[in-house]
């Protein structure tokens, strides 16, 4: 598969040469495929915000490289802008960040600044809107008079309408009911499926990512120690406890069978998978 | 990004001797100590004050780097004055004379010795916020302040209120970086472009900081109304300030220091 974002020896070190110094990042090389929908999980401090803001440009690494579509991104100036709208970052609680008197305005933030004309900057407008599902009668209002959760929507909206090829998403269903985590994840992979652009989806929450994505990044003390299919990495359950990650519940059933005694694949996260899998034990065969 | 690196009034944890003294020694020492650099008149008395600031800085174990960066904003202040005093000072023998420019021995010494005093004045304060911690440092302020209270000075409102200002400094650091990324993030522009650009190009970033003060302001007075503050009037403290043996001892030694320092210069040393 073709790496459309890569890392190479990326290693990030804040406060350079006062007592506050902290290595965020050591010698990682990441990469995302074209087209994928990647997870990455850590827990906080983990050094997974460093990773994705080194993505699009907004960090510069301490040493090491950032490539986008095979150029390092830091190449030159005008390249480290374009990849900026290239590679659209939404971060955790994006609703502060909005300042425009219309909600309209604020998601056109983006575009207008890539230099857009008016009737494309419109267009894209509209299209990130119907993407995050507000109504076009919303576009009128103040972002003030909206509440928490469409304020997050107009937010990743702002990132969508400059229509980036890689879409990174930091915890973008923190502190939203469980409805609105599943019209936000729809509205994702929606965006994923009819742009056929790549996802980075942020998450701390294994149920979530192990539902949504189709590889996995562990960060852990600014490393990527496991890496591969939501099923490669569950396999180490044991170690992603012991950094403090847990595993969805399905997996931490079949885990604890087979200490147990029973003998059963221990890399099942969803109840599909463990009706299976149980149902394959018993000798039965899919149903 | 360059946000984090301001060091003004950044603490440094530790805990030499200069970090365990009593806040209020501490202000005190200052205060004694700025009016013994404005008592220095020459090269002995400065010398001594000189090798006062580099015991306390060695003592304190803070790294000189740190307070050297503190000092660079001042650099233009300290290098006006000095011009200042080099052109407009009429004393001694006339060391250079050139179209309406006089420069004199004296004005020499006054521009050397102001630029000396403006730096150790800073650095000396600088010492104070560098090895006590704000919340500290507001204690101490009130408990100084104290007898005012009798004029009905709102001494514990005033250092309430320092206290949470200087909370809040870091966290909004920390906020004004966080929506600066992420409105670079969708192509904001902070770095060029003239004056006007520039200005414009803030406002991305001081709407959103303005509302979440604000939010925060609220938030951080409903949260302290729930645990019933009302102000200071019977109010106890979990720190109490307590002068220790080294206390007296500091300020004994900056009293004695001071005086010293003051005839000395008085006899023009």
């Amino acid at each position: 598969m073709e790496a459309i974002l890569e890392t190479k020896h990326l290693t990030h070190t804040y406060s350079a040469g006062t007592p506050f110094e902290r290595s965020a990042l050591l010698d990682v090389d990441f990469s995302a495929y074209k087209g994928e929908y990647l997870g990455i999980i850590g827990h906080t401090g983990s050094g997974k915000s460093t990773l994705i803001q080194h993505l699009n440009g907004l960090l510069k690494p301490t040493s090491g490289q950032v490539l986008f579509q095979g150029e390092d991104i830091w190449s030159d100036p005008k390249r480290t802008r374009l990849t900026r709208f290239q590679v659209g970052l939404v971060f955790q609680y994006p609703e502060y960040q909005l300042f425009e008197e219309t909600v309209y305005k604020d998601i056109a933030f983006g575009p207008k600044n890539m230099g857009l004309d008016e009737g494309e900057i419109d267009r894209r407008v509209h299209e990130a809107a119907y993407f995050v599902g507000l109504r076009d009668d919303q576009l009128d209002k103040s972002p003030c008079a909206l509440s928490g959760g469409q304020k997050r929507r107009v937010a990743i909206a702002g990132v969508i309408a400059m229509e980036p090829k890689v879409l990174i998403l930091d915890e973008p269903t923190a502190g939203l009911d469980p409805v609105g985590v599943e019209s936000i994840l729809g509205n994702i992979r929606d965006y994923h499926r009819v742009h056929n652009a790549t996802i980075i989806l942020v998450s701390h929450s294994m149920e979530e990512v192990a539902r949504t994505v189709d590889r996995l990044v562990v960060v852990n003390d600014g490393k990527i120690p496991f890496r591969g299919t939501p099923r490669e990495v569950f396999r180490h359950g044991a170690e992603l406890e012991a950094m403090g990650l847990g595993v969805p519940q399905m997996t931490r059933v079949f885990h604890r069978l087979r200490e147990l005694g029973v003998d059963i694949d221990p890399s099942v996260y969803t109840i599909d998978q463990a009706r299976e899998a149980i149902l394959a034990k018993l000798g039965k065969g899919a149903v | 990004m360059a946000l984090k690196d301001i060091t003004l009034g950044q603490y440094f944890p530790g805990n030499s001797l200069i970090h365990r003294l009593d806040p209020r020694t501490k202000l005190i020492a200052v205060a004694l100590y700025i009016v013994a650099l404005f008592l220095a008149d020459f090269f002995l008395t400065y010398a001594i004050m000189f090798a006062l600031l580099c015991l306390a800085i060695a003592v304190s174990r803070v790294p000189l780097r740190s307070i050297l960066r503190g000092m660079k904003p001042i650099v233009f202040i300290a290098v006006f004055t000095a011009l200042l005093n080099l052109f407009y000072t009429s004393e001694g023998p006339v060391l250079v004379q050139f179209w309406i420019i006089t420069i004199t021995l004296g004005g020499v010494f006054n521009a050397f010795f102001m630029v000396v005093r403006i730096m150790m004045l800073i650095a000396g304060t600088f010492l104070i916020t560098y090895t006590t911690s704000p919340i500290l440092l507001t204690d101490g302020l009130e408990s100084l302040m104290g007898p005012l209270k009798k004029i009905r000075v709102p001494v514990h409102e005033l250092s309430m209120m320092m206290s949470i200002a200087l909370r809040f400094i870091p966290t909004l650091i920390e906020e004004t970086d966080k929506i600066m990324s992420a409105q670079r993030a969708r192509g904001a522009d902070f770095e060029s472009g003239n004056l006007i650009q520039r200005a414009k190009a803030l406002i991305p970033l001081l709407v959103p900081l303005f509302i979440s003060a604000f939010r925060r302001a609220d938030e951080l007075a409903v949260a302290m109304e729930c645990r019933c503050y009302h102000g200071g009037q019977g109010r106890t403290r979990l720190r109490q300030l307590r002068y220790q043996g080294r206390d007296y001892l500091v300020l004994a030694f900056l009293l004695a220091l001071t005086v010293l320092v003051g005839i000395l210069g008085h006899m023009g040393l």
